[in-house]
């Protein structure tokens, strides 16, 4: 496994990788704003890192709790939104559509 | 050098022929919409809205695969897949990572008459993402424009083995899917459209080797045509790359019809970390072996297995029974018509002809043609029957096919019955011989084109309804020539 | 003396009485958020229109219902992070500024059907993130009892404006103790229903495994109608479950005689501070005396449920979050030069600093590679800690704690060191993880600060945590008790 076992205790958490972090998940961050957040992650990172020593072994994971299964709707049309109110909100949009910058 | 073989497997999304859309109750079908006019808080993906499940698409995508001979595990559940992009209102897709509704099945296939099997991974279900419109080409435009109306439409996931060895083969595989969800009626089967979308993996090996070579995955294949032409494209260009000693890069390409050619989308570099994780909003789902049993006996009669029944049951040729099964409808048409009592080789030429013509001029399917196979039955009988001329038939089928009305019913009230009464005819012959003396002299003399303008005098002084079998039989009797 | 200091039975008595009208009672409401709130910041934006609406339409369900809902006519604030249609919905977060939803989350269509009249949407943390409402993106909310201190988060706008009498109940949402800890904070009850008790459908998603809607009031009673109001399946919400909610009202006056409630040894570990441990004695003598059998149990999970926590509950933000984009709603940058530029100017001017942190650690445990050291694992603790419930609880019919090991902190205290700011919740987000219920009860002041208990509840135990809740409520006797200078 990667990055846990590590002595730092921060999944091996660097500049590098929080530049890639902030990519994937299209936060933009600054170089400024980049160098704050590492030690705060690194920090969390090491406090999560307790997780580490639980044994969980035949421990299976829970994504959810209540033990639902099998909840589904009939296939039924219902009345949705109007194309104006669909568009009420969007900071641009023209001829009905969503404006949106080049893609490349 | 030894020869190098393409290793193929497709990658089928199809969209399912549901009323609603997968997690919500916008209409399913979204096409010639006004832009974003068929959404909801949920597919516009608006902060709070929650996914509900749609039942029916479950079960469209348990009885493909069940088709396909997929195992369908007990225990399902969707996952999300984040990507940011504009047609992806939410920021990720709810999709099935490693529990998908089925796994592990095959699909029978013919390439020029020889039957094939080409491993099925799994079929699981998804949502379609939103449409992108971009003012001129995607890479040179300003900027894009989207609409949600196809966002959330289900979308059934076919993963194919890379069991395919030829690009020849691809579209052969592509077409027995396509032709066992119109049997199913899951999807329409149009690739123009894009409710059928294909990928394709292809890599290539030298021939015998096991391990796989570096594959290249290709996109935006939307007719049969260009998913050969793509993956023939591939596999000249990865023979060249291989031959002059380079690597072939691991990546994504897309085809350009325009170019015939293929080019680069994505590097693996560059491919994208998807973090799939469970999706927290909808609970797993628990296929019981009832469910599974019931839809498992709901399931039509595989379309090869149906077009080899009515080949050796009917005495159809090969080519009537594929072109009879390319539907399950226009299987059951003609079912219907042999049902009726229609001699099936004569229904098989009937449906084939005339009545698929009249339905692809009006653009109509055969089950909604507006002579039911009973009728065009009776009509077939008839026509065989010698009741009614071919010509008079087709031409009434036509009119019946454009009025509504009952072949039979018209035959009727137009008095189109042929005649096939001796005295009647006789006095006919005998009008006709001596209107036409030269034709009748010349005929007896041996000259046999003379016969035809004297079947028609006799079928004219009839207004139509003398049966022109029993017209020339009785006039080759009445001239001498009865023997031949 | 101020009608909203009343009860929501007082006001229902006096409504059905006609010694005032919900129009009367909405427009004092909001005539006390206009001349309170400016030293609070309880509240994001008031809604006059729609309230006298919603008031004129209850005083006329008043005059022509033999039996009108018991929260008819009654002024109510929903957390920002709730969908009011046509009325701006923020989540605290400049991001969504200027949305306004084009529907109505199921918890405020269902308030809004028993008559309840809506005066505002409540300040909170940004996306419900924070435990002192000092991450909202617009103000900071000031806790009523001393203005140098936080009201608690994430509902702290909800918390303090029922403590400050300007709202007779509201909603806030309880992810990791978002109602329970500003509850105790603000001196006010406050409910976290169990997982799927209540519909998530238009609330804004901060960690949807964890995330319930709950009420704040000022009496235990109040929050159980407010509860029965919204509690319930929804055909729209997948998770919600279709049990039965029951008459929870019952249980307010059925006493804890013979009840056995658990104390979790692990729950009053280091970090206690005597006031609030001194507080919570009081309110274990109290049961005891009222005929409670009080156990020491165990939770041995719970040294891990902070860490499993704050993977899960980032993890899912990372994703949440995503589709605050700038395309569909919010200020978006569609001016900008390239897509890709566009996402990242929008979410970076978007983002305050802690919804940053919990996208990018969200993100870096759900990435290829990290997933099973970190997401995969936080989930099987989770079991774990669930487990440890699920043990106690065929032991003991409820389990009491202190809400948070503290009173209210420091405006500023906490806001440099995420950390210590998470460890406030350590105490309220176990039962977050197991999906179990819970509530935090006023049981007294430590230097002037108001102290909760928490009492937990199986899954979907509701009924029981009101019961244990209403004789606490009753022994302490602090309810009527307003913050100086909002006593008028």
């Amino acid at each position: 496994m990667v990055g846990v076992d590590r002595e730092d205790g921060a999944g091996g958490l660097d500049l590098a990788l929080v530049a890639h972090l902030s990519r994937l998940a299209r936060l933009g961050l600054t170089d400024a704003e980049m160098a704050a957040i590492l030690p705060q992650l690194r920090a969390i990172l090491a406090a999560v890192g307790r997780l580490q020593e639980a044994d969980v072994s035949g421990v299976d994971a829970t994504a959810q709790v209540g033990g639902l299964y099998d909840v589904m709707r009939d296939d039924q049309v219902e009345p949705g939104l109007s194309a104006g109110e669909a568009l009420a909100n969007a900071p641009s949009h023209e001829a009905g559509l969503l404006r949106v910058p080049a893609i490349q | 050098m030894a020869e190098l073989e393409a290793v193929i497997g497709l990658e089928v999304h199809a969209q399912l022929l549901t009323r609603s859309k997968m997690f919500c109750g916008c209409r399913a079908e979204y096409l010639g919409l006004p832009p974003n006019s068929n959404t909801c808080p949920t597919c516009l993906g608006l902060p709070g809205a929650l996914p509900v499940i749609n039942r029916r698409a479950v079960e469209m995508t348990i009885r493909t695969a069940l088709a396909l001979g997929c195992r369908i595990p007990e225990f399902s559940k969707f996952d999300r897949k984040n990507y940011f992009y504009p047609d992806l209102p939410k920021g990720y897709q709810i999709s099935q990572y490693d529990l998908p509704l089925s796994l592990g099945g095959h699909l029978e296939f013919e390439v020029g008459g020889e039957r094939r099997s080409c491993g099925v991974t799994r079929v699981h279900l998804e949502e379609d993402a939103g449409t992108l419109h971009h003012a001129g080409e995607i890479h040179t435009a300003k900027f894009s424009l989207v609409d949600l109306n196809r966002a959330g439409v289900p979308l059934m996931e076919i993963v194919g083995e890379p069991d395919l060895r030829s690009p020849r083969e691809a579209p052969h595989y592509l077409r027995a899917l396509r032709q066992l969800l119109l049997h199913l009626g899951v999807n329409d089967g149009n690739m123009e459209q894009g409710s059928l979308r294909c990928d394709a993996n292809i890599s290539l090996r030298p021939r015998g080797q096991r391990e796989f070579g570096v594959k290249v995955e290709v996109k935006n294949m939307n007719s049969f045509r260009s998913l050969q032409a793509a993956l023939e494209f591939e596999f000249r260009r990865q023979t060249a790359v291989i031959e002059s000693g380079d690597r072939v890069h691991q990546e994504t390409r897309g085809w350009s019809e325009a170019e015939q050619g293929t080019f680069s989308q994505r590097s693996k570099e560059e491919a994208q970390d998807y973090r799939y994780f469970p999706e927290p909003d909808l609970p797993p789902l628990r296929v019981s072996r009832e469910l599974v049993e019931e839809l498992r006996a709901g399931l039509p009669e595989p379309p090869l297995r149906l077009k080899d029944r009515l080949r050796d049951q009917h005495g159809l040729s090969e080519e009537q029974a594929a072109l009879l099964t390319e539907r399950l409808q226009d299987a059951e048409y003609f079912q219907a018509m042999v049902a009726s009592g229609a001699p099936p080789r004569a229904a098989a030429n009937w449906q084939i002809g005339p009545l698929q013509a009249l339905c692809k001029e009006s653009a109509l399917a055969i089950e909604h043609s507006p002579v039911p196979a009973a009728e065009l039955a009776a009509l077939v009988r008839m026509v065989e029957a010698g009741e009614v001329s071919g010509t008079s038939g087709r031409e009434v089928l036509a009119e019946a096919f454009a009025l509504g009305r009952s072949p039979v019913e018209l035959i009727r009230e137009r008095g189109l019955i042929q005649v096939s009464d001796a005295e009647q005819m006789e006095a006919w012959v005998e009008l006709a011989i001596q209107q036409l003396p030269k034709a009748a002299s010349d005929f007896q003399s041996g000259n046999d084109r003379a016969l035809g303008p004297l079947v028609g005098a006799v079928r004219k002084a009839s207004g139509g309804v003398a049966n022109p079998d029993l017209a020339s039989r009785l006039l080759r009797e009445r001239l001498g020539r009865g023997g031949e | 003396m101020s009608l909203l200091n009343l009860s929501v039975s007082e006001l229902g008595r006096g409504l059905r009485a006609r010694e005032f009208s919900s129009v009367e009672l909405a427009e004092e409401a909001l005539e006390r958020v206009d001349s309170l709130d400016g030293k609070l910041g309880a509240f994001l934006r008031t809604t006059p229109e729609l309230a006298l609406e919603q008031a004129r339409a209850a005083d006329r369900r008043l005059a022509a219902e033999a039996d009108p809902p018991a929260l008819c006519g009654i002024p109510i604030g929903h957390k920002d992070v709730l969908c009011t249609k046509g009325v701006e919905t923020t989540s605290g977060s400049r991001i969504l500024e200027g949305f306004r939803p084009p529907y109505d989350a199921t918890v405020v269509a269902r308030l809004a059907q028993d008559g309840a009249v809506v005066v505002g949407k409540m300040n909170c943390d940004e996306f419900a993130m924070g435990s002192s409402n000092e991450n909202s993106a617009f103000q900071p909310t000031v806790n009523p009892w001393d203005a140098e201190r936080v009201p608690g988060g994430s509902s702290g706008g909800s918390a303090a404006a029922v403590a400050a009498r300007l709202a007779v109940a509201t909603l806030g949402t309880d992810t990791g103790g978002s109602v329970r800890l500003p509850a105790s904070f603000c001196g006010v009850v406050g409910v976290k229903p169990s997982y799927g008790r209540v519909s998530r459908y238009g609330v804004i998603a901060f960690a949807s495994s964890l995330d319930q809607v709950g009420p704040l009031a000022k009496t235990v009673e109040d929050a159980q109608l407010v509860l029965s109001s919204i509690a319930g399946p929804d055909r729209r919400d997948s998770t919600t479950s279709a049990a039965p909610v029951g008459d929870l009202a019952r249980a307010l006056q059925e006493g804890v005689r013979g009840l056995r409630l658990g104390i979790p040894r692990e729950y009053l570990a280091a970090g206690l501070e005597d006031g609030v441990r001194g507080v919570f004695e009081s309110a274990c003598r109290w049961l005891e005396a009222e005929g409670a059998e009080l156990v020491e149990v165990s939770l041995p999970s719970t040294q891990y449920a902070l860490a499993a926590y704050y993977v899960i509950a980032p993890a899912e933000v990372s994703s949440n979050l995503a589709r605050m984009d700038g395309i569909r709603f919010g200020p978006g940058e569609p001016q900008a030069p390239s897509l890709l530029e566009a996402y990242e100017l929008a979410r970076n001017r978007g983002f305050g600093p802690e919804v940053r942190r919990r996208v990018a650690l969200g993100t870096f445990v759900l990435s290829s590679g990290y997933y099973d050291a970190y997401y995969l694992r936080a989930q099987k603790v989770r079991t774990l800690v669930a487990q440890d419930f699920s043990r106690v609880f065929e032991k003991v019919d409820a389990l009491i704690s202190p809400t948070a090991p503290t009173p209210a902190f420091r405006l500023g205290e906490r806001t440099q060191d995420p950390l210590a700011m998470y460890a406030t919740d350590a105490l309220t987000l176990p039962a977050n993880l197991a999906g179990i219920s819970g509530l935090s009860v006023p049981a007294g002041f430590t230097s002037g600060l108001p102290v909760g208990v928490q009492v937990l509840g199986p899954y979907l135990g509701e009924a029981m945590c009101l019961r244990v809740g209403a004789a606490v409520e009753r022994a302490a006797d602090v309810w009527r008790q307003v913050p100086a200078g909002f006593d008028g």
